[in-house]
């Protein structure tokens, strides 16, 4: 018996030894291979499951997320999303009503690149395919019109998205009224921070929760930008020139102090053009203030 | 009825004594309870990964041991010829057909009921675990009675496969039966492919033919509600009424096939 239990330690001892021997000399360049998905047929993947098509489907939703997360995690200087529609349309065929999939899928699709693919149609697409499944979901029309606002910046497709949102079952009173700002004022922050503070209050996400929340911070900041630029133009105005640092606006008695973003950074100054922004190594950074990505963006 | 039960009761014990089964049944409480695990690997919808894992485990589970006994049930026994001394006592071979068949179908039906328990010990977890903000999310709840509706069918659908095991092991090798059983479970679950067959082959005959299999073979799409129930969407007790009873038909018409066939059987 003793020496049944001394060959077998010593052969799992010399087992492991020679995976280790054997993980030095033969280590596979797993880190070049690309990402694929060999399934591409929605419709098939359905086909083949043979009933256990949720189940895929959470497997699919895994390999979504992580995957962005991957691509949005890499040190690449050209990061690659364009697994990203497929995997999420696939998932959303083999499960039509998964409903975390169309509302973070489109939250993901639209960010803008480089912390995403930056294509809101697909986003769009996505919320479309949705709606189709489940056309009561108030939540889908009201992304959508968030899409449109935030990333297209297309206040009337926003605001019609809203007003559609608006006639369904158990919609928010507050649709009607925005989808009413939006259209009138186009892109002003009452309307920007009624739809984020809406994510932010119904999402049973995390990360969809944090994402709003950094995103209405991003707008205090830029209340407090405003307000730091045409105290700037005044300096300029006295001066002829912008200042070079806070300090001479707290000297010239302008401010009180260092003024803090949110996360309690310092903004930054541009003592030539006079702009104001948050620090490159703020959290809040980079503001979303910028235009719509280039078409050429999109396309990637 | 009593030669049957005692027929029952020996695959029922056989069952019992074969460490296989606790195996996979074993395996499949642990996946449920890993799922928890597994959940943390995505962003939210923990709760229907939990739900989608349990139900697809035990069906899964379910599946693998109603055709590795099933195969066995009539073909063990000739081989080893303890078939003799059990028809040389006061047991039809119509009797021998439906007392294996009992036995199978009572052991899968508590291993489900064991794998259904497992998987609402971890929700009832998940459930004591969340907030109100994140149940208010949550498409259904987590301890969900609906959810026995799938569950309930997931039986029906073991026992369709065991009658389709059974009907093959009459007449044919353990290794061809399981084949067998295999392709009619994957056939059972096209068959709404086989019914459009005119849709995706020109040939009219083609398209006949595809049709006749699908009124002949037992089709198990509509036992199949997870992805509903998951989702808690309305199954209604008709739609459940009428696959169970559906099946059952299906299920009579297997075992006098397989009663029938074994009958004529020459065991000599």
């Amino acid at each position: 018996m003793t020496a049944h239990w001394t060959a077998l330690i010593v052969f799992l001892v010399s087992a492991i030894a020679s995976q280790v021997a054997l993980e030095g000399k033969f280590q596979r360049p797993i880190d070049t291979l690309p990402p694929v998905t060999w399934l591409r047929s929605p419709e098939l993947s359905k086909r083949v499951t043979l009933g256990f098509d949720s189940l895929l489907a959470d497997a699919y939703w895994i390999r979504a997320v992580q995957y962005y997360g991957d691509a949005k995690l890499s040190t690449s200087k050209k990061k690659e999303y364009g697994l990203l529609y497929p995997l999420l349309d696939i998932t959303t065929t083999l499960d039509p009503r998964f409903n975390i999939a169309y509302r973070f899928g489109a939250i993901l699709l639209s960010e803008g690149y480089p912390n995403g693919p930056g294509n809101p149609d697909q986003a769009i697409a996505l919320l479309k395919k949705g709606i189709e499944e489940m056309p009561d979901r108030w939540q889908y029309y009201h992304d959508a019109g968030f899409v449109e606002y935030w990333w297209r910046h297309d206040y009337k497709a926003a605001s019609e998205w809203l007003l559609k949102a608006a006639k369904l079952p158990n919609a928010p009173r507050w649709l009607e009224p925005t989808a009413a700002g939006m259209l009138a004022r186009g892109g002003d922050r009452d309307s920007a921070r009624a739809l984020w503070s809406e994510l932010a209050a119904t999402s049973g996400q995390d990360w969809i929760r944090s994402s709003a929340k950094k995103a209405l911070l991003q707008l205090d900041a830029e209340a407090v930008i405003e307000q730091l630029e045409f105290l700037a133009q005044r300096f300029f105005d006295a001066r002829g020139r912008f200042p070079a640092s806070w300090n001479e606006l707290v000297t010239a008695g302008l401010l009180r102090g260092i003024p803090l973003d949110p996360t309690g950074m310092p903004y930054m100054i541009d003592s030539v053009s006079g702009a104001a922004d948050v620090a490159p190594d703020s959290p809040l950074f980079p503001l979303r203030r910028s235009d719509p990505p280039p078409v050429a963006a999109l396309d990637r | 009825m009593r030669a049957i039960l005692v027929v029952a009761g020996g695959v029922f014990r056989d069952s019992i004594r074969d460490r296989i089964a606790y195996g996979l049944v074993f395996f499949a409480v642990l996946l449920i309870a890993a799922s928890v695990l597994l959940a943390q690997l995505t962003a939210g919808q923990d709760l229907k990964i939990i739900k989608d894992l349990g139900l697809a485990a035990s069906l899964a589970i379910g599946v693998l041991i109603s055709i590795f006994f099933g195969i066995g049930l009539v073909a063990k026994e000739v081989d080893r010829r303890s078939v003799y001394s059990l028809l040389s006592k006061p047991v039809t071979r119509s009797q021998f057909i439906a007392g294996k068949y009992l036995g199978l179908v009572v052991t899968l039906l508590i291993n489900l009921a064991v794998m259904a328990a497992a998987m609402y010990a971890v929700l009832g977890y998940m459930d004591w675990m969340a907030t109100p903000e994140l149940r208010a999310s949550w498409d259904a709840p987590a301890l969900d009675p609906r959810m026995l509706k799938a569950v309930a069918l997931i039986g029906v659908e073991l026992m369709v496969v065991t009658a389709i095991t059974l009907f093959f092991s009459t007449f044919s090798s353990p290794f061809l039966s399981a084949a067998c059983t295999l392709a009619l479970y994957v056939v059972g679950h096209f068959g709404e492919d086989l019914k459009h067959l005119d849709k995706l082959v020109p040939s009219q005959a083609l398209a006949t033919v595809g049709r006749v299999i699908y009124y002949v073979l037992p089709n198990l799409a509509p036992l199949d509600v997870k992805g509903e129930v998951v989702h808690g969407v309305a199954v209604s007790a008709q739609h459940v009424l009428l696959a169970t009873l559906s099946s059952g038909l299906y299920i009579g018409v297997l075992l006098t096939a397989s009663a029938l066939i074994f009958s004529r059987r020459d065991l000599k």
